[in-house]
């Protein structure tokens, strides 16, 4: 296969390298340096920085318990546990905070129950950001807690540890090498987050920099400043991504969650009520606000207006197509990275990107030629491929390599390459992993209100910035339907393409 | 088949001086000599400083497909989500788009390894003995000048891969196909080699009579035999 991808592959990669370099070009060499900011912008970073702290450090510590707990039990329902822990890495943000307003808000399940909870402001920003990344640190340290060899608990339990012990001895240790990366990593996604800030931030002490670069943009159409704090995230993510080198930050991909070692430390009653709690109110946190969308949502389905359906009729557009040109880049970006090592790193390092600095960088060098507003699908399309190609790039890079190594030289034997070697070898043989990027990158696609949010107009809303516009106008039941079929949307995408590779 | 290269691979070196003749040459030497990397230099996979000399051409520079041999590896020989029949195809065509006569010849070649029949077969629902037939079948179908052999039957039984050696060379003869095999087994040697090409310490001796070779064998031959 050596040489099949390689020259498309190698334009793929200067493609990223360009839709990277010249967005972010154009944002520095726009940008008026920090004197443009507003005197509200250091406010924003500073709320950026340290919401993004407190989330980190929140879901890191609350993972604990219910790792801990999943880590060592073994009881009906622990696979579906673990399941509802990756869900919502392709749930849609909007839909999340939705569903955190009909459980937490003025006028939710909680409120009925007599507690308040400040959801708009910090206090929302922060527990959505826990909403996302408490299950995503779960999974990280139970993958760590499941790498602990069965032998060393064999020999605690010869020794006599009691839960305690195990604790000092093993888990602490354990705690210590994967927690740093772990949080850096939540640290990072909550420095990004853009869709969560929009909904239940933006008063002036809970603004970040990506909401302020929108507003920037939306309502003082400031472009200068706009570029200035886009520079600002920009400093932000490559800071931050220079940290994630040296600590190394787990990847939560591939390696299984399935097996529980056998322990003796952990029969007490005590202990097991622990368990119980931890799990059970981790799934309640993750459960009730989409049972309460549920719940209010689905008697306004029929009363959805003709606007949300055209709307869900574009997201459903912008996203199969985000899945497939998503799969075909990433395929041809892996099969030249076996032989050109850099063109992997192009592939990471889009991670650097935030969504707003690349909408900000292209609406300013789109706008000399045309009208920025009405390429908002396409633009909306080609950043949600660019931040859908390193995870992507990570599915499908392990296969690419086996299927080089098995077989490589036997096509190359044959004298397969191009079309022939795509239909008889690629297709075939890559097919799961190739599916469930497509799947990934279709689902992020359906549920994103990143760029469309700073380019649409409103005749041009995809399904969750309608969803959006609901919201803004306080009409709850009818966000709450369309919130229903952007859920159908996006698990159905990712659903369709991942079942579809592995139908026969 | 002239050679005059030199192969490396990290600190590792071999040379070869030498024109492999016409039929059935063993190549032969110590596991980690060598002779798996000698047959990937020839085939295009190991990169060679020097010439690959096939029908008086010089090879070197061409994509190992393009080269006017086929060759057979240890494992791994057959895709294993293709059919035998497009596997064999894939001997003519490279997108297995096969025309009247292509499916004709085909069929002849698979019925030649005597697999008339279970051209719908999966790998995997063929015997491992069978899954040889099918990559030979492919070699003939490709019909180039020489054969490989990097040990593709080694997994087999002794019954069955004497009957498979004895499958190349009959149609290697029925073609003029030349063959060039590693082995690491004197009695596959005996059973149908002409020549025999031994490696050893770096260096790839000139090939000699394999049957003389084998029955008096010269001094390095001896070291390697243990005899």
């Amino acid at each position: 296969m050596t040489g099949v991808g390689a020259r498309w592959g190698l334009g793929v990669a200067a493609g990223v390298v360009a839709a990277l370099v010249l967005p972010v070009g154009a944002v520095v060499w726009r940008a008026e340096g920090l004197g443009a900011l507003a005197p509200g912008d250091r406010g924003a970073l500073w709320f950026t920085l340290w919401q993004a702290a407190v989330s980190a450090t929140l879901s890191l510590l609350l993972a604990v318990p219910v790792a801990r707990a999943l880590a060592r039990r073994a009881f009906p329902g622990r696979g579906t546990v673990v399941l509802l822990l990756g869900a919502p890495f392709i749930l849609p943000v909007i839909v999340a905070v939705l569903g955190l307003v009909a459980v937490f808000g003025r006028s939710g399940w909680l409120a009925a129950l007599g507690v308040e909870w400040p959801l708009y402001g910090w206090g929302g920003v922060i527990l959505a950001h826990v909403f996302f990344n408490l299950p995503l640190a779960t999974r990280l340290l139970l993958q760590a807690w499941l790498s602990v060899p069965p032998e060393r608990l064999r020999l605690a339990a010869s020794l006599g540890f009691g839960p305690g012990d195990v604790m000092r001895v093993i888990e602490r240790p354990l705690l210590r090498a994967v927690g740093p990366g772990i949080w850096l990593a939540v640290f990072l996604i909550c420095t990004t987050s853009f869709a969560v800030a929009l909904t239940l931030g933006g008063g002036p002490r809970s603004t970040t920099v990506e909401l302020a670069i929108y507003q920037a943009f939306r309502f003082d159409f400031d472009l200068g400043r706009a570029a200035s704090l886009a520079l600002l995230q920009l400093a932000l993510g490559v800071g931050a991504a220079l940290l994630a080198l040296r600590l190394a930050v787990p990847s939560g991909f591939g390696a299984g969650l399935g097996g529980v070692a056998e322990r003796w430390d952990h029969r007490t009653p005590l202990l097991r009520a622990q368990d119980a709690v931890a799990v059970a109110a981790a799934c309640l946190f993750l459960l009730a606000p989409m049972g309460a969308v549920l719940w209010r949502g689905v008697p306004a389905l029929p009363d959805l207006p003709a606007s949300v359906w055209a709307a869900a009729g574009r997201s459903l557009a912008v996203a199969l197509l985000c899945a497939v040109l998503t799969a075909g880049a990433a395929l041809a970006l892996a099969l030249a990275a076996l032989r050109t090592g850099w063109i992997e790193a192009v592939g990471t390092a889009v991670i650097t990107a935030s969504p707003l600095v690349l909408g900000a960088g292209l609406f300013l060098l789109l706008r000399p030629w045309a009208n920025p507003v009405a390429l908002a699908l396409p633009v909306t399309l080609l950043v949600n491929v660019l931040l859908s190609l390193p995870f992507a790039l990570r599915a499908l890079m392990p296969a690419v390599r086996d299927l080089d190594r098995d077989f490589g030289r036997l096509a190359a034997s044959l004298g397969m390459t191009g079309l022939a070697w795509l239909r008889l070898v690629g297709l075939p043989r890559l097919r799961r992993p190739l599916g469930y990027a497509a799947g990934l990158a279709g689902a992020l696609a359906a549920g994103d209100l990143g760029v469309i949010a700073l380019f649409a107009s409103p005749g041009q809303a995809t399904l969750p910035l309608a969803m959006y516009q609901l919201m803004g106008s306080y009409r709850m039941e009818e966000a709450m339907a369309a919130a229903l079929l952007l859920v159908a949307l996006s698990l159905g995408l990712f659903a369709a393409f991942e079942r579809g590779s592995r139908a026969a | 088949m002239r050679l005059d290269l030199t192969l490396r691979r990290g600190g590792f070196a071999l040379a070869a001086d030498l024109t492999v003749p016409p039929g059935i040459t063993a190549v032969m030497g110590a596991s980690g000599s060598g002779k798996s990397t000698l047959l990937g230099g020839i085939a295009g996979f190991v990169p060679v400083a020097g010439r690959v000399e096939i029908g008086g051409a010089e090879v070197s520079g061409r994509a190992p497909g393009d080269r006017p041999l086929s060759i057979l590896f240890q494992e791994e020989n057959l895709f294993p989500h293709l059919d035998a029949a497009t596997n064999v195809a894939l001997g003519l065509r490279a997108d297995a788009r096969l025309d009247a006569a292509g499916r004709a010849a085909r069929d002849a070649a698979l019925a030649r390894v005597g697999l008339e029949g279970l051209g719908e077969r999966l790998p995997r629902d063929l015997s491992g003995g069978q899954r040889s037939r099918v990559a030979l079948a492919r070699a003939l179908l490709r019909d180039r000048p020489w054969l490989l052999l990097d040990e593709p039957f080694a997994a087999l039984g002794p019954a069955l891969r004497a009957e498979m050696l004895d499958l190349v060379a009959e149609t290697a003869a029925e073609r003029g196909m030349g063959v060039l095999m590693v082995t690491h087994d004197p009695a596959d040697a005996e059973r149908i080699a002409d020549h025999l090409l031994l490696v050893a310490d770096g260096i790839t001796h000139a090939p000699v009579d394999a049957r003389a070779a084998l029955a008096d064998p010269p001094p390095a031959l001896r070291a390697y035999l243990g005899a």
